[in-house]
């Protein structure tokens, strides 16, 4: 077993256990910090979630397999949401998604092969007055897209000159909830 | 994370979003000093609970996240001598297609919601609350945490709070992508920990809820609404409204799609949605006719523009076959194609099924496919009333309402809008069968089966 919590989440964690009175109840945002240390849920993160826990590790992978929010394998450094909802759909997601993949070079899963950005279609991102949406890495939301917007950020994010941090930047910097 | 704001018009009156846009409204030092919050919560915690109860009750609030249920008939539901702790919680898990008004109050009210909080479990008596918040919603969370944090400081959350004999302590729970989470039960088991699948009633939360205890559960706005009903009287929330005791107080809602000012606007409850999308909203965009638009979010059944003269308010929109939902209003032109935004909302409904009763988890899914089957041209005239069919087995059938919320929109637009669907469909001996496309780990498996046979 490779994974360790990092000692900050080690105090996460404890602080978590403060907040429920009962531990199960600890399990979802204690995945979220795992999968903010390690960009997925491995298998042996899962492992010692489950040891930390005393549960199964069928148990964490029975949790979290219900989730659209945990990731099983390694993705690209960005991961995009693309809505395709409703009013996305009507403000012009589709050609977003058009372009993501005539010009981006993605699998059949939706990672590009630069493993860069791994592109995923998503339900409603909760910001239909600004739509059609693109959300990176859960975090940074873009709004209001057009073709145009869309291809400066692909290239920003490519060239490394945006904001919207990975995950390893946002550990190092501390900014990981 | 931006969302415009606008100056408030004329026909909005912003109460529960009273000193949106106001910089820094998410601190404690400005909603205190500039916006006079926890003045409701003050009193709230010296309060006699039944007194609060008979309060909001009596203000006809009712559940803002889709139901309509009254929110202080609701927390009387409670136990009087509860033998487990109560539990508070903040449904925060926005997820219906075309609602974001939720995270506009926490993202920038934050405090408004704690001090909702702070006079709910005041009244049922519970001393630990949590706020059920959508991961994606990460300004949200942050705003939360801090202000909850800056709470706690205060002396307003935590032992004793406003040196009174109560105590509350609030958690913020990040769900993690499945908007089942927004049903009340699925919630709660999301909530312990558990896949969020619903359960089935009774007992109902308020009796047997989170970890057993007495649960109740409230949007966002529904419990950001208190704060004002506790300081300014029942008979005051009831005149924000129509003027009802059914049509009380004001209503968030979220207008997408084909209007000039999409955005979130506070109406107070019986504006004429002509009004909402004509007046606040600007109309149509250029050289183009409103056709339908959902009321309530993707599950409530379409209005055609020809009813947009209905009142927004629960009555007057359950008289029309449709529901006020969560407040979100998508609005489709004539240049949109119906079967193609059915075809999406039953997909949104097929991927976000929880899987436990068959009629939703297989309804969902056929109906979505039928109707990609139709945009696409390959469908048949039949399939038209399959689709109709499968609707009708899985309303009403299920543990919880996910199966009536795909049916619902999907029948109305059958009815609605039926020759659109017979304009793209064919006759029935017209139309191939559909063969599976082979890909993936099956169709790796068949050519090694072809290879076999070749060497053989």
């Amino acid at each position: 077993m490779s994974y360790k919590f990092s000692p900050a989440l080690e105090k996460k964690f404890e602080w978590l256990k403060s907040r429920y009175p009962v531990q199960d109840a600890v399990l979802i945002p204690l995945l979220h910090f795992v999968q903010n240390e390690v960009g997925y849920l491995s298998l042996d993160a899962m492992e010692h979630v489950a040891e930390k826990m005393n549960i199964s590790p069928a148990r964490v992978k029975e949790v979290a397999s219900f989730y659209s929010l945990f990731r099983f394998e390694a993705g690209g450094k960005y991961v995009l949401q693309v809505c395709h909802n409703l009013t996305c759909y009507l403000k012009g997601s589709d050609q977003l998604l058009e372009w993501m993949e005539k010009n981006m070079e993605l699998d059949d899963s939706g990672n590009s092969k630069d493993g860069v950005f791994r592109v995923e279609r998503v339900e409603c991102l909760a910001s239909c007055g600004t739509a059609p949406v693109i959300q990176a890495n859960n975090w940074d939301y873009f709004e209001e897209l057009n073709l145009e917007k869309l291809q400066k950020i692909v290239e920003a994010l490519r060239a490394g000159k945006w904001a919207c941090a990975s995950y390893e930047d946002r550990i190092q910097e501390g900014s990981v909830a | 994370m931006s969302q415009r704001i606008y100056e408030a018009h004329p026909l909005e009156n912003r109460v529960v979003i009273a000193g949106y846009g106001e910089p820094k409204s998410w601190t404690l030092d400005v909603f205190e000093k500039k916006l006079g919050g926890y003045k409701a919560a003050r009193g709230a915690v010296k309060a006699e609970p039944d007194s609060l109860i008979t309060t909001v009750k009596d203000a006809g609030l009712r559940g803002l996240g889709g139901a309509g249920f009254p929110a202080g008939v609701k927390w009387s539901f409670i136990p009087k001598n509860p033998t487990k702790p109560v539990y508070l919680v903040c449904n925060a898990d926005e997820g219906e297609p075309g609602t974001f008004k939720d995270r506009q109050i926490m993202e920038h009210l934050p405090h408004r919601l704690i001090e909702g909080m702070i006079c709910a479990a005041s009244a049922i008596g519970s001393k630990t609350a949590y706020i059920y918040v959508r991961y994606e919603l990460r300004l949200a969370r942050e705003r939360l945490e801090q202000a909850i944090e800056e709470a706690y400081k205060a002396g307003y959350l935590g032992e004793n709070i406003f040196g009174s004999s109560r105590s509350l302590d609030i958690t913020v729970h990040p769900g993690a992508g499945a908007y089942i989470c927004g049903e009340e039960t699925g919630l709660i088991e999301s909530l312990e920990g558990d896949r969020g699948q619903p359960r089935l009633k009774p007992p109902f939360p308020a009796i047997s809820g989170l970890f057993g205890g007495p649960t109740i559960v409230n949007n966002v706005e529904t419990l950001a609404h208190v704060p004002g009903i506790l300081n300014n009287g029942p008979e005051w929330f009831v005149k924000l409204g129509n003027g009802t005791p059914r049509g009380a107080g004001t209503k968030l809602l979220c207008v997408s799609g084909d209007v000039k000012r999409p955005g979130f606007y506070e109406i107070p409850l019986g504006l004429p949605l002509n009004s909402l999308l004509n007046d606040i909203c600007g109309g149509p965009l250029e050289g183009r006719k409103f056709k339908a638009c959902y009321p309530g979010g993707s599950s409530s059944p379409l209005l055609r523009a020809d009813e947009f003269d209905t009142p927004m308010d629960f009555d007057s929109l359950a008289a029309k076959k449709t529901m006020m939902g969560s407040g979100a209003v998508i609005v489709i032109d004539d240049s949109r194609s119906i079967p193609e935004m059915a075809m999406r909302t039953a997909r949104f409904y097929a991927h976000e099924s929880c899987g436990q009763c068959v009629p939703c988890r297989e309804g969902t899914k056929w109906v979505s496919k039928m109707l990609k089957r139709l945009t696409m041209g390959q469908g048949s005239f039949s399939d038209i009333d399959k689709i109709k069919s499968a609707c009708n087995n899985m309303a009403g059938k299920t543990i919880c309402v996910l199966s009536d919320a795909c049916a619902m929109p999907v029948v109305s637009m059958l009815e609605k809008f039926r020759p659109e669907f017979e304009a793209i469909a064919k006759p029935d001996d017209e139309v191939q069968p559909a063969l599976p496309k082979i890909s993936g780990q099956m169709a790796a498996l068949m050519s090694l089966v072809r290879e076999r046979q070749t060497q053989k």
